[in-house]
């Protein structure tokens, strides 16, 4: 029987949470990657497993284990820049494997490959040329904790088309392996000062495209959700509804291109679930209208955060839910959002929720 | 010899990495290279491209603070540290 298992990432390692199928009852193993700061993992179509990480004291890379975690190597071996670049590799973020290739993101801003299942790795881009790209690596012109390259879209079959998204600047497109990158950022909004091209300047937090139609995805960023019907060329903003425009964490359903679900957070210092009640929301008309899913969540005193790889839907025919906060919880709905679990507690704060099955 | 005393948070990493090693080295680059060369990859940890020490890695010769360039003597001690602070 097919098990599920889910990815955690921490600021304090990796932990893996395994069940006997159902769903309902899971066992924990961590924590693993000796500890180090874990900001994404996956599961790769061989079964092997890789962790981005940044140690405060020895760097960035990733971590793999083929043994489902049993024992674990460690590489940055090519995650550099060239000798005489003024970019440094101070954190590996975003994580992503296709077609026998692993891809990772940086901060300062770059793409790494693997093709050797990550024991060693190569640059594929520090997306020269892309629109903001001489002030996005400044210090000064970044957020604490700036992850860089978030996040990476491969489309399976042909690795020259990619999609990324450069926090707090932009989502880019390449078609060409890395060369030259586009901007997919219309009708987005922003509520800051535009740069001189306003075709970037939007700080897209999480992408969420639908398993079951590529034309829809969904995306939480700064000051709003949107959906595209068109893979991303255009958006429509879905607001409207939702108690706070700032969010993070968001999912897409598995067999429905019309639900989504997003997790609102207060957007000031807080950022935390509106009025200490945790809450995940949901729309079955592709943002036309939102619930408020609340049933075995708590709803008292609850000051959750879930960051942006925080969510995660698997892909089960009845699917499973899951996201995780800062504090250290992860809750579980196996009804399409409609009640929740809480199935695991009092880990350190989460920073990514993956889901992998496994034979 | 150098005897270098390295962090135990590098141990996990390098296969049969003891916490102390004794290097024949003139600074602290030198012992940081012999040290890459035994185990490869372990200047990667300590240091950025450059090399620069990374931010949190200390090193002090003996006893007093140092950086790459310091000097290491035929019977110095070098401490490598993975600096702590808040609590």
């Amino acid at each position: 029987m097919a098990k599920p298992v889910l990815l955690v990432g921490t600021r304090k390692g990796l932990f893996l949470l395994e069940s006997d199928g159902d769903r309902r009852d899971w066992t924990m193993r961590g924590p693993l990657c000796d500890g180090w700061p874990i900001y994404n993992a996956i599961l790769d179509e061989d079964g092997t497993l890789f962790a981005t990480a940044a140690s405060e004291w020895h760097g960035a890379g990733v971590w793999r284990s083929r043994d489902l975690g049993e024992t674990w190597e460690f590489s940055s071996e090519g995650i550099a820049y060239p000798e005489g670049s003024d970019l440094k590799v101070n954190k590996v973020s975003g994580l992503a494997a296709a077609d026998g290739r692993l891809l990772v993101g940086a901060e300062n801003i770059g793409l790494f490959e693997s093709r050797d299942g990550g024991q060693t790795f190569s640059l594929v881009s520090t997306l020269d040329g892309a629109s903001g790209r001489d002030t996005w690596n400044d210090p000064s012109m970044q957020a604490p904790g700036h992850l860089g390259l978030s996040a990476i879209f491969p489309d399976p079959g042909d690795e020259q088309k990619i999609r990324v998204i450069v926090q707090g600047n932009s989502i880019f497109d390449t078609d060409d392996g890395g060369k030259t990158w586009t901007p997919r950022n219309r009708g987005l909004r922003r509520e800051w000062p535009a740069p001189p091209d306003p075709e970037v300047g939007f700080c897209v937090h999480k992408l969420a495209p639908s398993p079951v139609d590529e034309q829809r995805w969904f995306q939480q960023n700064h000051v709003g959700t949107w959906r595209s019907d068109d893979g991303g060329a255009n958006w429509i903003e879905i607001t409207e509804g939702l108690p706070s425009q700032f969010g993070f964490a968001c999912a897409a359903h598995a067999h429905d291109r019309d639900t989504f679900y997003t997790t609102v957070l207060d957007p000031l210092h807080t950022r935390t679930m509106p009025n200490g009640e945790c809450a995940v929301w949901r729309t079955r008309d592709a943002g036309g209208s939102w619930q408020k899913l609340t049933k075995g969540l708590p709803q008292r005193d609850a000051h959750l955060g879930v960051l942006r790889e925080g969510m995660v839907a698997d892909r089960e025919d009845d699917f499973g839910l899951y996201f995780g906060t800062s504090t250290g919880q992860i809750f579980a709905s196996i009804d399409e959002g409609d009640s929740w679990s809480q199935i695991a507690d009092f880990l350190p704060s989460i920073s990514s929720v993956r889901v992998a099955t496994v034979a | 010899m150098a005897d270098v005393h390295l962090p135990s948070t590098l141990k996990p990493l390098f296969d049969g990495l003891p916490r102390r090693v004794d290097v024949d080295a003139a600074t602290v680059a030198d012992a940081l290279a012999e040290l890459d060369r035994r185990w490869p990859g372990l200047q990667d940890r300590l240091c950025h491209p450059g090399p620069q020490l990374r931010t949190h890695i200390h090193v002090y010769v003996d006893g007093e603070r140092g950086d790459l360039a310091t000097p290491v003597g035929e019977r110095s001690r070098l401490d490598v540290i993975a600096a702590i602070s808040g609590g």
